[in-house]
């Protein structure tokens, strides 16, 4: 029984940690705030030198060959520091491959993942709000050699920075994954509450796409990929979250009012342990969760949806408090814990929110 | 990160699954001594004080063995290993840490055999939370403490032989926490006399107790005069792995789920209501919150890496789990979760009515939840005390 991180596992967080403060500190972030895809070639060519892009990916492949629990490790601290880098898209995108694709995508796609040198992205619903397979709505009709697919997925992750997109598609024989390639699709911009997660949406014009590029989407590889969604997303939340706590709590130690600190006075000091409390929690609830990713994989779907149904809405309610408690300073936009709201905000209905994971943890418990 | 447990860990896991199935019958078919022969049979297997030294007559069992053992317990719905909670609980392992050899002697043996039962004198009328702030009188007069004043709130006293008690043989102090001595008396001494409180349960468990001129042979004081406060708190901070709450907890959901089942909501059934759903599930987000942290801090533990306040979590969770479930059951069932047991109507003979009038024992007694915030705040987050 051990339920804490090795030596390695210690030491590559570590590892991302310096690079978030050396390289991609808040000053990087709000410059590619700024930019149109919020990517930067060179960072993202070090994370992949670091080994970060292809984590979970077979040493066969030009991965690491480690675990989600690595991964977790990674997008905690990428998180944390707010970095707009599309490595959970690219690790989604990898267990997609692994999941959905046949010896030979993989050997063809992944280890130029792993490298950096493809960034991927993964859509999976086109309703706003609904995690279920009719809200995939991209259709592909047969045609010669392949899928011919017209219409756009409206809400893709990292759309701009990536060059290969994994696309959810109805096709004549059931769900798959499509896979294409910058040049085969129109790239708009989203504009969108959270400025460090850059958002698309992607359009495909009587585009054939051909049968190698096909995946099959099985429902319960639908699910899979939901769940390892809202894994990979609860972690960035977790260390968000703790930085949000962190920025919030040395605020609460030197902003004097009435003579005092203001973290003495029981109505802040209070919602700060109470958002301790669920971060410690959710970060638990999520350490589980990304163990059974590939240890039980028969608990990930129960787990997955008690991390992000108890992370979604504490998560977005740590982002108005850390506003609320620093008062008028909090609500401009020099300083960075509104940063944290937004991405709060971003990460509650992505891969499902509060509602639909605790309902499905009521169904899965019996109800 | 694995959750999995040696040879040696599942074999003890085994032992105590077939000591179960021996000696816990279901309940209709417990006789009158069953309780008594329980008490026995747990003392020879070494499970009272099970993480206590041998040398007083524990087992020196690890922390994954003590996990195991109260996990054991919880999912067979066993009685408790020892008649004395706040004996087990921080009495003894105060005495083991502070006490005499004589003290040793004359508690310890009593206390794992089941012969008493102790209570713990801390709250006064003015001072609860605010637990250094004593008045209760002590002055020594030759071989004697003697003893006046007032404790309240003491849960257990009504049944209770010994009490260990806080109180003040110091009053000009510059820090409260100063001044503060720990005895032990029995609650048989002359001039101390009980009054039960009856709680909005209907419960008498908790008392007030006064304290006239009662006489304590300074050969009871436990550690040094004007230590009490450091007694207190070491043997207080004897924080165990939450693991058999959580286990008992998620037993209670269980029997919420199946109530759930069984109910309607404006005439259609509660279960597909999807308030009742996201109330239920987010019990079950918290009760796993509770085990999956609960581990985390055991690994800690195990590392000997040194833990905080993070139990103060937990303790969170678990009160505010303490007074929603039950007010939970008691919305769901309407007006028929009013009643209590004798009717026909009553839910599950009113037990969930009781229990909702029931959390104070828990949710109060050990530190209120803004105490627990306190913590939080001051010893994880480094705020300025209050």
């Amino acid at each position: 029984m051990n339920f804490g991180f090795t030596e390695e596992q210690n030491l590559l967080r570590d590892q991302v940690a310096r690079f978030m403060q050396e390289a991609c500190s808040m000053g990087k972030v709000r410059e590619l705030m700024a930019s149109d895809d919020g990517f930067d070639a060179a960072l993202w060519r070090q994370a992949g030198e670091l080994g970060w892009l292809g984590l979970t990916l077979p040493e066969e492949h030009g991965g690491i060959g480690l675990g989600w629990i690595d991964l977790t490790v990674v997008l905690e601290e990428t998180g944390r520091g707010l970095s707009p880098l599309p490595i959970a898209s690219q690790a989604l995108s990898a267990a997609a491959i692994l999941r959905c694709g046949n010896d030979r995508h993989k050997a063809d796609w992944l280890p130029a993942m792993a490298s950096g040198e493809a960034i991927c992205t993964l859509s999976l619903y086109d309703d706003a709000n609904w995690i279920d397979p009719g809200a995939i709505t991209l259709t592909g009709v047969a045609a010669d050699g392949g899928l011919q697919i017209s219409g756009s997925k409206p809400f893709v992750a990292d759309a701009m920075a990536a060059n290969y997109y994994l696309l959810a598609v109805q096709g004549p024989a059931g769900l798959c994954l499509a896979a294409v390639s910058r040049d085969q699709v129109e790239v708009a911009p989203q504009q969108h509450i959270d400025p460090t997660k850059p958002m698309g949406r992607v359009t495909l014009n009587d585009v054939v796409v051909g049968d190698d590029f096909i995946l099959p989407l099985k429902p319960d590889d639908l699910a899979y990929l939901t769940d390892v969604g809202a894994v990979a997303i609860t972690a960035e939340m977790v260390g968000a979250a703790e930085a949000a706590l962190n920025m919030t709590n040395e605020y609460a130690k030197d902003r004097i009012q009435f003579g005092k600190p203001i973290g003495q006075y029981q109505g802040v000091k209070h919602r700060l342990a109470d958002i301790y409390v669920d971060i410690e929690s959710f970060k638990s609830l999520l350490y589980y969760a990304a163990w059974t990713v590939d240890e039980a994989p028969n608990e990930l779907a129960r787990a997955a949806s008690l991390a992000k149904g108890y992370a979604s809405d504490a998560f977005a309610q740590i982002g108005i408090d850390g506003i609320g408690l620093h008062g008028a300073i909090g609500f401009t936009a020099e300083y960075d814990i509104q940063l944290y709201l937004k991405r709060s905000k971003w990460a509650r209905p992505m891969y499902g929110d509060s509602d639909y994971h605790l309902d499905r943890v009521a169904t899965l418990g019996g109800l | 990160m694995d959750f999995e447990y040696t040879a040696d860990e599942q074999a003890f896991r085994e032992e105590v699954r077939e000591f179960l199935a021996e000696n816990l019958p279901p309940k209709a078919e417990r006789g009158k001594g069953f309780l008594a022969t329980w008490l026995t049979r747990v003392r020879e297997k070494g499970w009272v004080g099970f993480s206590w030294p041998k040398e007083f007559g524990g087992s020196d069992g690890g922390l994954i063995e003590q996990t195991i053992l109260r996990e054991e317990m919880a999912l067979a719905k066993a009685p408790p290993l020892g008649s004395s909670f706040m004996g087990l609980a921080w009495v003894g392992p105060g005495i083991m840490q502070y006490g005499t050899q004589e003290q040793k002697e004359k508690f310890i043996p009593d206390i794992l055999d089941s012969k008493v039962t102790w209570c713990t004198g801390y709250s006064e009328p003015n001072h609860g939370s605010d637990l250094a702030a004593i008045q209760c009188k002590a002055v020594r007069e030759g071989d004697n403490y003697v003893v006046n004043g007032q404790k309240i709130w003491t849960t257990g006293a009504p049944w209770s032989q010994w009490i260990i008690l806080l109180v003040r043989t110091q009053f000009d102090v510059e820090v409260k926490h100063d001044g503060i001595t720990c005895l032990l008396v029995p609650m048989d001494a002359p001039g101390l006399e009980v009054k039960p409180i009856e709680n909005m349960a209907g419960e008498k468990h908790f008392a007030e107790i006064f304290f006239t001129d009662v006489k304590v042979p300074v050969e009871n004081r436990l550690g040094d005069e004007g230590e009490g406060w450091k007694v207190t708190v070491s043997a207080l901070a004897n924080e165990r792995s939450s693991i058999g709450e959580v286990t008992q907890m998620f037993a209670k959901l269980d029997t919420l789920k199946d109530l759930v089942r069984e109910s309607t909501r404006q005439g259609r059934p509660a279960r597909e209501d999807p308030k009742v759903r996201r109330t239920i599930a987010t019990f079950e987000a918290k009760i796993a919150a509770m085990k999956y942290n609960g581990l985390r801090y055991l690994t800690k533990q195990i590392k000997g890496e040194p833990l905080t306040s993070e139990t103060s979590v937990n303790k969170l969770h678990r009160a505010s789990l303490e007074i929603e479930m039950d007010d939970f059951a008691v919305e769901l069932t309407g007006q028929a979760g009013l009643l209590l047991g004798g009717s026909d109507e009553a839910v599950d003979g009113g037990k969930w009515t009781k229990s909702s009038l029931s959390w104070p024992n828990v949710v109060i007694g050990g530190g209120t939840p803004n105490i627990q915030r306190n913590i939080i705040s001051e010893r994880i987050l480094g705020q300025p005390k209050d």
